[in-house]
């Protein structure tokens, strides 16, 4: 990894411009490279290309992992790169965001023997790049069916759904509230594994195959009723991921400096030049999920001083893997257990401090009580789900989130979920792809069964 | 994709990937497997005489040369012909055939050298609507010191013999499978075309040794304090199978006889090796054996990729396309001249290039600096071996370039161009000129 740029005799308070346009812009660059043909070949021959590979199983799309590999290893990245888009069409996506030391790099055999599994996220990387930059094209439309699906949010799931059902012959409508597609991918993924407009590409891509209409600026609830899609449809798939971020219940929650890390991150993703966000000398993010982690390691990128992390759990229950946690902490971030804010200190209506008290596990016991000096807090402690105004429609829920059965129907027939803002799964893009591909299939079969 | 169907001596197969006749295609269980694999076709295990069926050994059968990573690059073995009763495999072998009309089946035969053994096995095989019938005139153990196998692929003479009787006794298409333990092979080759052979597939497994066991010295594997030669394959016979393919499809005596290359065949690249040199299509056996059936997959994905960006629409433009390109020795130009070349921002300073130069070869490569090493080709020294490009680990560092219209300076001459071959050169005193 590339030395990242920092300064130490920056300003107090939040201010722009604490690193260069240009530092700031080497601080973003792509942090997990691309390999290169060769490293490729090098890597792809450590594959055993198991049998029933438990990397296949681990991966939630269930990509042909070994047939892939040997694939490249026999120098044909491009029938690598449709065996993987078979399975998972923002494989792309995929293999810069997804947390591989959990999913199918945690299962590799090859950590038994030597500790180091085969890359397999780098080797997807490096095949599927190539592939949607040239634009091959590997899938093709059946013939119309006629029958028309209304998707609503373009994110992973909401796109991933699309593209199936486009395949299978039908015409999708995908309903997206903001003016861009993509969801998270391209409003909240870390900017430093998402790097030149990956996203939108991917979705050109993704979208090339024909049969999908993009509708953008519509809040279906709000510019369009759920019951108005309902008719207009003969199915539809909802992929609105989590639209609110959860509320930190304290005093002086509202003074300047208290930022909520999700609409930062989308701010910063949408930046034409990173080193103009005004960021905290030092900064404290309270969390430990997988935004916690993102919004620490960009407020470092940016040029924060110092930036702690504080949770009020373990390491080992942290929701971002230890690989993130490392990275975070490799560029400086620290990381701080045991403990839960219990009041923010302002002066004229500015931050500059947060007390905490230890919880329960900590040594000592509870309640002992430090204070971090601050001028920015990120609250990262997650997300909820926001249901429709719908017309008298109610949806089952669990936890809080649609309630879906294993074909990601929801209790209102003709109607399907997925994505993060379904009960049950673990809120990652290819899981999100995953939900959208399997809902898709139950469409089509929805659809053709009631018609012939 | 490209249709990569193939018609080998009318035998049709969806894809010119075939099983070589071993322990996966030993019974209808495997060979139902592999088809469901996409395996084009298969060359049944090869059937004895009827009678008590033979006996392997129940010791380790298989020797392995292993790559640092315990890739298996080199196999061996000591099993003979198929262990299973003649009528089962028969009847199996006529099971398989209806469940599989449009896949290539072709049954392996080895019998005593008399024409009343061949005859009995042909009429019977014929029966059992396979598509055609393999000689196994190579497996060079055990069979062998029984009067058959390689014991007669290494006489001309028997090859011609015996597959005449086949080509009376049977209408099915004959193909004879060569052995390479022999110093020619266009000898046999031009044998089985003279006895009518419709192809001739190659090559069988290579005499071989596999190790020692350095605990108890003695060979392993061992069969109980005893071991024996046993037949050598895998990815390490391929340039050995390679040659042996292009010298029959180049020589004017066999003109026209179709070959199916095996030996080593492990990918679609490995394919398109033989293919180009002259072959129709191919036999995998000992990848197949190491990785399981799936390997076809990137076969056929691969092969059909390549020929499409070939421009080629079908196997067939690809069969003998690199023959052209392979000569004798004597006719290389002699005035073609190229010196290595350090990509110096490449280099990694690791030296391999140097010392193997400077130990064993020209003396070509100059080392300088302390610390931060440098190493440059000296060209007044470089033949131009290749040497250092072999042994460089790193791709694209060293290349070899092309000397045009300048002094060479090894020699002190100018490249011109011009072509000039041992035959004309004047160090040859038998120049033709
Ligand atoms: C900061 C952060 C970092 C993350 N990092 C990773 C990571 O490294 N790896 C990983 O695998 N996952 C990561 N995730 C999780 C991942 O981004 C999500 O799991 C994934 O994007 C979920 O996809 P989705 O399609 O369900 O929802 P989203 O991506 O949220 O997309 C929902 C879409 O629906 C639209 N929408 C919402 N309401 C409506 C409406 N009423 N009408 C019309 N449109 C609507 C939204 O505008 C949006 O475009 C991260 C998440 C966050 C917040
Ligand atoms: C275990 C084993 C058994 C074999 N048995 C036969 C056989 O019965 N008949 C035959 O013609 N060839 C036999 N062969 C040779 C193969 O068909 C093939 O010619 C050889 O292995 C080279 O191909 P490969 O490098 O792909 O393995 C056998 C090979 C192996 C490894």
């Amino acid at each position: 990894m590339q030395p990242i740029a920092t300064k130490h005799n920056g300003q107090s308070g939040i201010a722009a411009h604490r690193l260069s346009q240009e530092q700031c812009q080497n601080n973003f660059t792509d942090k997990h490279p691309a390999l290169g043909s060769h490293s490729a070949q090098v890597e792809a021959e450590r594959c055993y290309y198991c049998f029933d590979a438990p990397c296949t199983e681990a991966c939630p799309t269930g990509i042909d992992v070994p047939g892939f590999i040997r694939m490249i290893s026999s120098h044909n990245p491009t029938g690598a790169a449709n065996l993987i888009l078979s399975e998972n069409i923002m494989g792309g996506t995929c293999s810069r965001v997804c947390p591989v030391e959990t999913l199918c790099e945690q299962s590799c055999v090859r950590n038994t023997d030597e500790d180091r599994p085969v890359t397999i996220g780098l080797l997807q990387r490096y095949a599927t790049d190539d592939a949607i930059s040239r634009g091959d094209s590997f899938f093709k439309r059946v013939s119309e069916s006629g029958r028309t699906v209304g998707v609503v949010g373009a994110g992973p799931a909401g796109l991933a759904c699309a593209h199936r059902l486009a395949l299978l012959g039908h015409e999708v409508t995908v309903y997206e509230a903001r003016e861009k597609p993509g969801g998270l991918n391209e409003y909240g993924l870390a900017a430093y594994k998402m790097t030149a407009d990956f996203a939108q590409k991917e979705i050109e891509y993704i979208t090339a195959v024909g049969g999908i209409k993009m509708q953008y600026g519509i809040k279906v609830g709000q510019d369009v009723t759920f019951e108005e899609l309902r008719n207009n449809h003969d199915a539809l798939f909802i992929g609105v991921g989590l639209a609110q971020a959860n509320t930190l219940e304290i005093e002086n929650g509202d003074c300047t400096g208290v930022e909520n890390a999700v609409e930062y991150i989308e701010a910063l993703r949408q930046s034409e030049d990173l080193s103009s966000l005004p960021i905290g000398q030092r900064v404290v993010v309270i969390g430990g999920g997988m935004t916690a982690i993102d919004i620490a390691s960009q407020a470092r990128l940016l040029g924060a001083e110092e930036v702690t992390i504080v949770y009020r759990r373990g390491q080992e229950q942290m929701k971002a893997s230890l690989k993130e946690q490392e990275f975070a902490q490799t560029i400086g971030v620290q990381i701080r257990h045991w403990a839960q804010p219990k009041a923010l200190k302002c002066e004229d209506n500015r931050l500059t401090g947060i007390v905490f008290s230890t919880t329960a596990e900590e040594e000592g016991g509870a309640g002992t009580e430090f204070e971090l000096p601050a001028d920015m807090v990120f609250k990262a402690i997650g997300q909820s789900f926001v249901s429709f105004e719908s017309d008298g429609l109610i949806f089952n829920t669990e936890q809080g989130r649609l309630a879906v059965d294993d074909q990601r129907q929801t209790s209102i027939p003709g109607v399907w979920a997925g994505g993060d803002c379904i009960a049950g799964g673990d809120d990652l893009a290819v899981i999100a792809v995953q939900d959208g591909k399997i809902a898709a299939q139950s469409i089509h079969q929805f659809l053709t069964a009631r018609h012939n | 994709m490209i249709d990569l169907t193939s018609d080998f001596i009318g035998i049709r197969s969806p894809n010119p990937f075939w099983l070589a006749s071993a322990p996966p295609t030993d019974k209808a269980y495997n060979v139902n497997r592999a088809y469901e694999a996409g395996w084009g076709g298969v060359v049944w295990k090869t059937l004895g005489e009827d009678g008590a069926p033979i006996v392997n050994v129940s010791g380790p059968r298989y020797g392995a040369l292993h790559g640092k990573d315990r890739n298996v690059i080199g196999f061996n073995n000591i099993e003979l012909i198929t262990d299973r009763p003649l009528k089962l495999n028969l009847e199996e072998i006529t099971q398989v055939k209806k469940d599989w009309p449009d896949r290539g089946l072709v049954v392996s035969l080895m019998v005593p050298c008399n024409e009343e053994a061949w005859k009995a096995i042909l009429l019977r095989v014929e029966d059992t609507g396979a598509d055609g019938v393999e000689l196994n005139f190579g497996c060079p153990h055990g069979m062998s010191e029984r009067g058959m196998g390689a014991a007669v692929g290494q006489v001309p003479e028997y090859v011609q013999m015996v597959t005449e009787w086949c080509k009376t006794h049977s209408s099915l298409p004959v193909i004879v499978k060569l052995t390479p333990n022999i110093s020619d092979i266009k000898q046999p080759a031009r044998a089985a075309k003279q006895g009518g052979a419709d192809a001739v597939s190659l090559i069988n497994t290579i005499n071989s040794v596999m190790s020692v066991d350095l605990e108890t010295l003695s060979i392993s594997p061992t069969i109980g304090g005893k071991g024996t030669h046993g037949g050598y394959c895998g990815p390490a016979v391929k340039p050995i199978a390679l040659h042996m393919v292009s010298d029959i499809a180049r020589d004017s005596e066999c003109e026209g006889l179709p070959i199916s290359a095996i030996g080593g065949v492990s990918n679609w690249r490995d394919a398109v090796d033989f293919i180009a040199l002259g072959a129709s299509n191919v036999q995998v056996c000992t990848a197949a054996m190491t990785h399981g059936f799936r390997i076809v997959d990137d076969m056929i994905d691969g092969m059909s990729r390549f020929l499409e960006s070939k421009g080629m629409s079908s196997v067939d433009e690809l069969i003998g396309r690199a023959v052209p390109t392979l000569t004798d020795w004597q006719y290389l130009n002699l005035n073609y001249v190229v010196k290595a070349e350090i990509n110096q921002t490449l280099c990694t300073q690791c030296g391999r290039c140097h010392i193997a130069c400077e130990d064993t070869s020209h003396q070509a490569i100059s080392v300088s600096g302390n610390g931060q090493k440098r190493y440059e080709i000296k060209e007044e020294e470089c033949v131009g071996c290749n040497l250092c490009f072999s042994v460089c680990p790193v791709e694209g560092c060293i290349t070899m370039r092309e000397l045009e219209n300048e002094v060479d300076k090894r020699t002190g001459e100018r490249v011109t161009g011009d072509y000039r071959n041992w035959t004309q050169h004047p160090n040859n005193p038998m120049r033709s000129e």
